[in-house]
Parts: structure tokens; C-alpha cells; sequence
């Protein structure tokens, strides 16, 4: 790799010991990919968060890593944590895990990134433009900024994406490159998705034929941006797509660039998505009903207060979202009609990487293919796919 | 640079549920490294597998005291190489030879991370 001065000064050690252990790494990367150079990032979306996924070794690292006086030079992100920060009690989470996720808080705050705890960072104040370069880990969020956005970040892990928080940069390979964000495979729809579950079942039935291809899709009709949330995420979670092209809706394909011919060709039937859901979705029923991942839209919250208001629950209906859009949810009344009627709308977390099975959680309604595919290695626990209006119609009370 | 007696596996290693950062031992079931300490050993495997919390397992053996001197990989990938990274483990992958055929258990090894070199002094 050809490095700058600047950046021979860091790798040195010259910037002191956190930044030049942020360069080495992203150095590291760069050889495996075969990056010629860095390129400046706007912004890093950060995952490994939860004390859940990281453990001791994470959060010791985290704390050295302030210690050592790592601090963001650019905007970054959070994603979730392991639990709502103000509300953990509530919610069951044991007082020992609460104390190991505040000091990973702790050490975040101390290098300066912003405490958004979200995986939809696009719904908060981190919304990037078309073309800008980025180094976003959490896959549901890279193939949003990609696909849907247009901007360019690879699928970063944890560490590199805090690396390029710190030094600013990441190396040029990958979804970078315009030729590397061509599409592979061309997908004909049979017919068009008509609610948020058909979008995750998309999304995973392509993540799981496709691996990590770039599939340009036609026949969609016209998707809101949460079923192209929905599909990004369920497609990165069962494959490991970070883009996707949706000819006539995203950025990239309304360029008119792709045409899909000589591409690998798949047709989709609803046969497809019946399937994935046979396969993904448990029969049984479940006292929960958990949404949000990734984490709830301000629409979304509107249009489950709309189902609940003046109703009783007879399950327990969880919201998770990002403290953004519940703020501004509150001020529209959607929380308060949301928790009368018995729900709980929450943030800074989210079911894959709270501790489901210390919170007595061992199975739960949902309409988040991502959330049923990991649930059950990460907690033991099920999910029964629905809807989303089906999800909260389960959870009503019906009769007096 | 880093330098101690070889290691070696057939097998990728997950770092993650795979071996324990405290005592440097390998740990997952099944493993041909089983119940071995990667401790100052130069570490040969042909790549890492599994999570990317592997990475973080990676510096607490660092942490601890227990890391290897070196490793290395047939052909690596970013949790092993974020992991050598920030624990400051020199790591050499792709080399004109295999290392799992060339190395043995044993044998004395020194590795050039800088450099991309691995030299072996044999028993």
C-alpha cells in the first residue's frame, strides 16, 4: 500500500499509541484486500457494543483503547447496546451485565463518539449522501447506506470500523470501486411483495441462494424505505449482502447503469418466501411480541399506536428503536399510546443482542427475518414470523 | 518480529469459544490443538473461522500474558489479522511455501511480520 506522509507519521507512532494501533490495523486490511492507498471516510457507524457480543475481552480492549487515548477525529456512530440504558431494570436484565455494558458506555463516551445506539443511523444524524465514502460495521446499516442511499462503504467488522473512527480513513477496495459495485445476478420478481414480512422473506431467501452477491432486482413495483430496510437487513444477515440494486427505485440502478443482461438470472415466486418462512418461523405461541430489528421507523411506531391506542395488550409487546426517533415519537404521542395500552417502547438495544434468556424471553412474535435467524443460536430463543400488523393484532386483547 | 517453537494445525481455529484467553489454552472440542497453550508459540494454522469477537479473544491473550509470539495462516483473514493487529502480534500469511507442510511441531521459528518472512531452524 502507498501511504501518505501523514499516514507514515500515525503507523509510526508519532500521533501517539491508540492512533498508530488504529493505522496498523487498517494497514493490516488494506494488504489482505489489496487497497492501494486510504481513502477519508465521512463517517463510522460502530458495531460491537453489547456487552453480550464482546464480553470481557471486548470491553477490556474498549477501555485500553480510551485509556490509550483513542478518540473519533470523524462522526461515528453506535449500534445497539445490550440493553436500554435508562430502563434495564424494567426489563430484567441482570445488575452484573448492567455494570459491564455502562463501563463499555463509559469508555465509548471517552473517545468521543456520538451515543446514538442504533442500527438505523440513517433515521437519526447520521445520514449519508449519494457517493460519499464510509466505514460502517452492522450489516443491516451497510446495505442501507449502500443500496438505498447510494453512498460506498464496505462490510466493516467492530475493531475497523472504531480503527477509521479514529484515524479517519479505510482502505480503497471493494464496494469502493465502481467496478465492484456492479450487480452479479439479475432477479425477476413473480409477483410484488405486499407487506413488510414479504420484504424480510425477500430479503433472506436472496441472502441465502445468493451468498454475498449483488443481485439488481426488477419487478418490485414501488418499496417504502422500510421494506428496502427489511430486505438489506434480512439479506445481509442470511447471505452477507451489502448491496443491492432495485431497478427504477435505488440510486444507482435509476442511473440507468445496469441493464441486467449476461447476468446470472433468478426468478422469485411466492413459493420461495413461503418456503423460507416454513423453514425460519417456530408454530408455537409465544407470551412475547418483539420489533424493531432493525429498529423501528418513526412511521412504524405511528402505525402500531394507531393499532393499540385505546386497546389492551394480552401479550408483551416490546418496540425497540433509536432514541432519535422516540423522541420524536414521544412528541406525537405514539409512545404514550403505545406503553397505555400496555407495551413498552424501548431503545438503545434490540432482541439479538440483549440477553433474551436472563430477561425470561424464550420466544417472541416478530416480523424481522434477521431477528429469527439469530435468536436462536445467540439466545435459544424462537421466533413466530407475522406481519407486522399481524404481530400487534396477536397482541391485543380481544374482548373487554 | 516474534520467535518461539512451532505450533501447528491442520484445522482453522475459531478464537472465540475456541480457546481461552486467561490460560492460552485451546478449548473447543473436537480440535486437534485441544488442551494445548498457544502461549509463545508461533502459532501455524491455515486460517481463522467464526466470530468476529475472535478478534478480541485474540488481544486478551495478549492482555494476559498467554499470546503467541507469532502466527501464521495459509491465507488470512480480517479476524485473525484485526486480532494480531491490535495485540501487536506479528502475523505472515501467503507464502511461497506451505507452511503446514514445511513447519513441524517443534521446530524453532522466527517470523518478520514486516517483512513477510518465516524462517525456520529445524530440530
Amino acid at each position: 500500500m502507498e501511504l501518505t506522509k501523514e499516514e507514515e507519521r500515525i503507523l509510526a507512532g508519532e500521533e501517539g499509541e491508540a492512533r498508530q494501533q488504529a493505522m496498523r490495523l487498517l494497514v493490516a486490511l488494506g494488504r489482505i484486500f489489496g487497497a492501494k492507498r486510504m481513502i477519508r471516510v465521512r463517517s463510522a457507524q460502530i458495531s460491537g457494543v453489547s456487552y453480550r457480543t464482546i464480553g470481557d475481552a471486548g470491553l477490556e480492549f474498549l477501555e485500553d483503547f480510551a485509556r490509550a487515548g483513542a478518540r473519533a477525529s470523524i462522526r461515528a456512530t453506535l449500534n445497539p447496546c445490550g440493553m436500554d440504558l435508562r430502563r434495564w431494570r424494567r426489563m430484567g436484565v441482570p445488575p452484573e451485565f448492567a455494570e459491564k455494558q455502562l463501563r463499555i458506555a463509559r469508555a465509548f463516551k471517552r473517545m468521543g463518539i456520538e451515543l446514538t445506539w442504533t442500527c438505523t443511523p440513517y433515521y437519526a444524524s447520521n445520514r449519508p449522501r449519494f457517493g460519499q465514502s464510509l466505514a460502517w460495521a452492522e450489516s443491516s446499516a451497510v446495505a442501507f447506506a449502500n443500496s438505498v442511499l447510494g453512498a460506498r462503504t464496505n462490510r466493516e467488522g467492530g475493531p475497523a470500523a472504531l480503527a477509521s473512527a479514529v484515524v479517519g480513513r479505510t482502505p480503497l477496495y471493494g464496494l469502493h470501486l465502481d467496478s465492484e459495485r456492479e450487480p452479479t445476478h439479475s432477479i425477476r420478481m413473480g409477483f410484488k411483495p405486499s407487506n413488510d414480512l414479504e420484504y424480510n422473506l425477500l430479503g433472506y431467501f436472496l441472502g441465502k441462494s445468493l451468498g454475498s452477491a449483488i443481485p439488481l432486482i426488477s419487478g418490485l413495483g414501488r418499496p417504502g424505505l422500510d421494506d428496502l430496510k427489511y430486505l438489506g437487513a434480512s439479506a445481509a444477515a442470511s447471505g452477507g449482502i451489502a448491496l443491492f440494486h432495485v431497478e427504477g427505485v435505488t440510486p444507482e440502478a435509476k442511473r440507468g447503469r445496469f441493464d441486467g443482461r449476461g447476468l446470472e438470472a433468478l426468478g422469485i415466486g411466492k413459493e420461495d418466501l413461503i418456503a423460507v418462512k416454513d423453514a425460519l418461523s417456530s408454530s408455537r405461541d409465544f407470551d412475547w411480541v418483539l420489533l424493531g430489528c432493525p429498529h423501528l421507523s418513526l412511521a412504524e411506531l405511528g402505525a402500531i399506536a394507531g393499532l393499540v391506542r385505546g386497546k389492551r395488550l394480552r401479550k408483551r409487546l416490546i418496540c425497540f428503536t433509536s432514541r432519535a426517533v422516540r423522541a420524536e415519537a414521544s412528541r406525537r404521542g405514539y409512545i404514550r399510546a403505545i406503553e397505555r395500552a400496555g407495551g413498552l417502547v424501548a431503545c438503545d438495544t434490540c432482541m439479538v443482542v440483549s440477553p433474551l434468556e436472563a430477561m425470561g424471553i424464550d420466544g417472541a412474535y416478530t416480523n424481522s427475518c434477521k431477528a429469527a435467524h439469530y435468536m436462536p443460536s445467540l439466545s435459544g430463543a424462537e421466533a413466530a414470523l407475522r406481519s407486522l400488523r399481524d404481530c400487534v393484532h396477536v397482541a391485543i386483547q380481544a374482548g373487554p | 518480529m516474534g520467535e518461539g517453537e512451532a505450533l501447528v494445525s491442520p484445522e482453522p481455529i475459531s478464537f472465540l469459544g475456541g480457546v481461552d484467553p486467561r490460560t492460552g489454552l485451546v478449548i473447543e472440542r473436537g480440535h486437534p490443538l485441544k488442551g494445548l497453550s498457544v502461549a509463545g508459540k508461533v502459532l501455524i494454522f491455515p486460517r481463522g473461522k467464526g466470530s468476529t469477537v475472535g478478534s478480541y479473544i485474540i488481544y486478551g491473550l495478549k492482555r494476559y500474558g498467554k499470546a503467541p509470539a507469532a502466527m501464521v495462516n495459509v491465507e488470512t483473514e480480517p479476524i485473525i489479522a484485526t486480532g494480531c493487529a491490535l495485540a501487536g502480534i506479528p502475523l505472515v500469511d501467503r507464502l511461497d511455501a506451505d507452511p503446514l507442510e514445511a513447519i513441524k511441531n517443534g521446530d524453532k521459528v522466527r517470523v518478520d511480520g514486516d517483512k513477510g518472512l518465516v524462517e525456520i531452524e529445524s530440530e
